[in-house]
């Protein structure tokens, strides 16, 4: 038996490190990556919880959480491809201009 | 015995597990020699016959081969990852065989186990999670050879297995709306339909009350999306070696090549046992449950073959195929008589010897594929796999979904 | 201390490395590799908790396909090492404590509430059917939503990466 708290602290620290690398990361892909890592970690905290309570409402919502984060990786890939493009750089400092 | 008792959980499944892992590699090994003597025939050649009897030593000395050869290490690769990539090929595909199961479970020695090593109840979607990570294989060894080629075709077998693992996906859906289960054990045994035999099987369907839809458009796409998943021709783009040297194995030599040929052919065994699931009943029989007599038709393939095999192997030409061919047509003489004489081993073969015929068939029908079929060019492979293959299967689904409504209120 | 427990520390220190390696390393493919292992790591750890479809779901959609899009994308865009800006030193001094700061506070706002918290099952798998039937009854509109969204989603990547034509 593993207490809830563990996997609920686990889900702390990841979303600690995603937060982490979201903010030290300079390249754009890491930090939509960070992202993800970060939604992993609150997709952890939702099974557990629907364990605990014997309720399956939570990994309903993991699977809406992946979907969305599919559809979301869908999107900003295509929106970084074009980025990479124009400016030459994936970068995120040189992504500073409205207008090249 | 009785000491290893509660141990056996333990053991047994190791035991699986290292038979297992024997027979695919050997069958992998022997695969690719019939792969070239089929092409070989095909193509009206007469492909390996040099190393023993008809070529039978050729997996032998290729291996020997593959070990003894250098292995260089390009310039400027990615370590990590140029290591890694192969292992995880070999890996994966082994894995995946874990899931499948190869017979009816069976009892031996008065403990009950199943037919392969996991009976998982959502097993075709862990199959499924497998093979999903299989692209990274392949990509990442494109990717870290630091070559042109390898990129290319690690890039062009990323986008094409995500291509078709949505049909690949959407064509076993309606294969689940009519076994109502994940579990590959039930939906074989929900095809077991008494006294029709095969038309009970997925491919015909009629259902033990009298009722049957077809799924010969999902089984259809099923293989052509298989194909372009194992990366055989028509689809093999990503080593097209006419265009790309050899794809995303360029760089590769040795050992770490055969890994991923090894893989390659695992995969294929894979697959074909995961069609023969789905589609052609399993360990099912295609006779009738009454016609006992057909039981006896493993010894009745045995011992012809086994006898066609000694007397075409004292004639020739080489003294040590003399040797060689009858002792194996003897093996098989003795084993086909065996199993006619112990009815009680020959009930307990009859799932995994038909189980082996289908999935044999449908390795042939990979190799057939491979000597008639040239190759795709890259936008008809992406446009064949978004524009025709995904809406039918999706088209499929709703028609099983439409015919399993009716049946259910009207 | 149990098999369960093992398996758990071992689940869960895999995931918490590979998470700081997403950090430490500098090339986005390798970065990508550790978020992969964080996944099938999170994967088992669903597994131990008993939510196999997840688990599942986990490995084919985010394993399966939204990382793959991530390695296709950086190999695509042929990116190299990341390279440091001045900026990036900032981020760094100010980053590091806040972030662990960020995660301590939550851990230790977790571990004081939830002392009173039933453990969590294992092996006690939640049935697939379950799960669907609770997603084609209760949830069925935002279910009927997020195809929506994958629509537009699909969509808009094809608008995005469509080349002008002059």
């Amino acid at each position: 038996m593993v207490p809830t708290s563990y996997y609920l602290i686990l889900s702390a620290v990841l979303f600690g490190l995603g937060v982490l690398a979201f903010v030290f990361k300079r390249n754009i892909i890491t930090i939509f990556m960070a992202i993800e890592l970060m939604l992993n970690a609150v997709n952890l905290a939702f099974v557990a919880f629907s364990q605990a309570l014997h309720k399956s409402d939570g990994e309903v919502f993991v699977l809406f959480v992946i979907v969305v984060a599919a559809a979301e990786a869908a999107v900003g890939l295509g929106i970084i491809i074009l980025t990479a493009r124009n400016r030459r750089s994936l970068n995120v400092e040189r992504v500073d201009l409205l207008k090249l | 015995m009785s000491a290893l008792a509660p141990y056996l959980f333990l053991i047994v499944p190791l035991v699986k597990i290292a038979l297992l892992v024997f027979i695919v590699l050997t069958l992998d090994a022997y695969l690719t020699w019939l792969e070239r003597k089929v092409i070989a025939h095909i193509q009206a050649r007469w492909g390996p016959y040099r190393v023993g009897p008809h070529g039978l030593l050729q997996p032998l000395a290729d291996g020997i081969k593959f070990i003894l050869k250098e292995d260089p290490l390009p310039e400027g690769v990615d370590k990590k990852a140029y290591f890694f990539a192969p292992f995880l090929t070999l890996m994966l595909a082994l894995t995946s065989l874990a899931v499948i199961p190869f017979g009816p479970d069976i009892t031996i020695l008065g403990y009950k186990t199943n037919f392969g090593i996991a009976d998982v109840n959502i097993s075709l979607l862990a199959l499924f999670a497998i093979t999903a990570l299989s692209v990274y294989g392949i990509a990442l060894a494109g990717w870290s050879s630091n070559s042109k080629y390898s990129l290319l075709g690690g890039l062009r077998s990323s986008a094409q297995m995500i291509s078709y693992e949505l049909s690949l996906t959407l064509s076993v859906v309606g294969v689940l709306l009519m076994a109502g289960t994940l579990s590959l054990k039930e939906i074989v045994e929900m095809q077991n339909n008494g006294n029709l035999g095969f038309f009970g099987w997925n491919i015909i369907g009629i259902s033990k009350d009298g009722f049957g839809f077809t799924q010969i458009i999902g089984c259809i796409c099923f293989f052509i999306s298989a194909v372009a998943e194992t990366n055989r021709v028509p689809f093999d783009l990503p080593e097209a070696e006419s265009e790309l040297v050899a794809g995303f194995h360029t760089e590769y030599a040795s050992m770490k090549f055969a890994m991923f040929f090894i893989g390659e052919y695992t995969a294929m065994i894979a697959v074909s046992s995961l069609s023969t699931i789905l589609f052609f009943g399993g360990w099912l029989s295609p006779f009738p449950a009454s016609w006992t007599i057909t039981h006896y038709l493993p010894s009745v393939i045995l011992v012809p073959f086994g006898l066609w095999v000694f007397f075409d192997g004292i004639r020739y030409e080489t003294i040590f195929g003399r040797i060689v061919l009858p002792g194996i047509g003897t093996v098989l003489t003795v084993v086909g008589a065996a199993l006619f004489l112990f009815p009680a081993v020959n009930e307990l073969i009859q799932g995994p010897f038909w189980f082996f015929i289908k999935v044999f068939a449908a390795l042939f029908f990979y190799i057939w594929m491979r000597a008639t079929l040239p190759r795709f060019r890259y936008d008809q492979l992406m446009e064949f796999g978004w524009k025709f293959l995904l809406p039918v299967s999706i088209a499929n689904v709703v028609l099983t979904s439409a015919v399993l409504l009716w049946r259910m209120h009207g | 201390m149990s098999a369960v427990l093992v398996i758990f520390f071992i689940l869960a220190g895999l995931a918490v490395f590979g998470a700081v390696a997403l950090i430490v390393q500098s090339h986005p493919i390798h970065s990508a590799l550790s978020l992969i292992l964080v996944m099938l790591c999170l994967a088992g750890l669903y597994l131990l908790m008993g939510a196999e479809f997840v688990a599942a779901v986990q490995i084919i959609v985010y394993g399966g396909a939204v990382m793959v899009l991530f390695v296709f994308v950086i190999m695509l865009l042929n990116a190299g090492e990341e390279e440091r800006t001045n900026f990036s030193k900032l981020a760094s001094f100010a980053g590091v404590p806040l972030a662990l700061a960020l995660a301590g506070l939550i851990a230790a706002a977790i571990a004081r509430s939830t002392v009173h918290m039933p453990a969590a099952t294992t092996g006690e798998l939640t049935s697939t059917r379950e799960l669907s039937k609770l997603l084609f009854s209760q949830f069925v509109y935002p279910f009927e939503l997020t195809s929506f969204l994958i629509l537009v989603a699909i969509l808009g990547a094809i608008v995005l990466a469509q080349r002008e034509r002059h």
